[in-house]
């Protein structure tokens, strides 16, 4: 496959979509991740989303 | 299940848990032929190999319309029914619209230089298309710089609905001035002005990108709803603390 005169353009364009979608990928996981370990800790802490007086009318 | 049954967080986060795997593996597989069909795609009569290029500008330009479109609709939901999780999606698709209208402007002018002669030109079409963009980055600064949650989703509502107002714009862009931009060549009067050969691998990559579109965004919606649970679990830890020490 020849990419012909201008191949740096297009060897650019696809490098920087891949770079972007990886980047945004990485962004998804990690930040999965960061949130599931904080949940982990402040359950550990026995904090939970329910108020303590919730049940009770 | 009812439609309405996931407007629950948690029914939401069990949804996306099952559909997310295969949303990816879907994918990866689209953009595995995508790809396969793109670099085998013939030149471009005039303009060489450089149209290998539209298959990412194209879906990018679509995806970059198609992501405001979904935070104006979540917009309304936020506005009128107040719904959490239409904020919640709104404030997951603003990153990653942001992300491919980068893409399809910077592809766009690494398309342009070899074919028009430049890099940019200020004509309709590009400048709307900038225009989004700090669109979008000003939805992300409302997000990001609110001290309150609440006053910053509304916020970013309001800029999401006046905002679509761009989306016509960018469209008929090229119809309403003269502009250096082509025309519209895949939907328009008289069906696709582009060849088989070419248009086949654009679709099959519009397709990959919109799979990835909607992998990004579920699991960044899946993010921001654990975010929200981390927020109201600190901040009832914080009361405990000051309660206790009362």
């Amino acid at each position: 496959m020849s990419l012909g005169p201008h191949a740096d353009f297009i060897i650019a364009s696809y490098a920087l979509t891949a770079f972007v979608i990886a980047a945004m990928a990485a962004w998804v996981v990690l930040d999965y991740v960061a949130q599931r370990r904080v949940l982990g800790e402040l359950e550990e802490r026995g904090v939970s989303r329910r108020a303590r007086n919730e049940g009770q009318s | 299940m009812a439609l309405i049954d996931l407007a629950n967080p948690t029914r939401f986060l069990r949804l996306v848990n099952a559909v997310l795997p295969w949303l990816a593996a879907a994918t990866v597989i689209l953009f595995a032929a995508g790809l396969y069909r793109a670099l085998g795609a013939p030149d471009d009569y005039q303009q060489g190999a450089t149209v290998k290029i539209m298959f990412l500008h194209v879906p990018a330009a679509w995806l970059g319309m198609m992501g405001w479109g979904l935070m104006s609709v979540a917009a309304l939901g936020t506005l009128v029914w107040r719904h959490p999780l239409a904020d919640v999606a709104g404030k997951a698709a603003a990153p990653i619209g942001a992300a491919f209208t980068f893409i399809c402007l910077v592809t766009g002018s690494l398309w342009g230089r070899p074919t028009w002669g430049t890099y940019w030109v200020w004509d309709a079409r590009l400048t709307s298309m900038l225009v989004l963009l700090l669109l979008y980055l000003g939805v992300l600064a409302l997000y990001w710089t609110a001290e309150d949650p609440g006053r910053g989703a509304r916020a970013a509502a309001i800029l999401s609905l006046v905002g679509a107002v761009n989306l016509p714009i960018i469209k008929f862009s090229v119809d309403w001035w003269n502009t250096l931009h082509q025309p519209a060549s895949i939907m328009r009067m008289g069906g696709s002005a582009i060849d088989p050969s070419i248009l086949t691998p654009l679709l099959i990559m519009t397709a990959a990108f919109t799979c990835l579109f909607f992998t990004l965004h579920l699991a960044a919606m899946r993010n921001e709803i654990l975010r929200r649970r981390v927020r109201t679990m600190q901040l009832m830890e914080a009361q405990r603390f000051a309660e206790a020490s009362a």
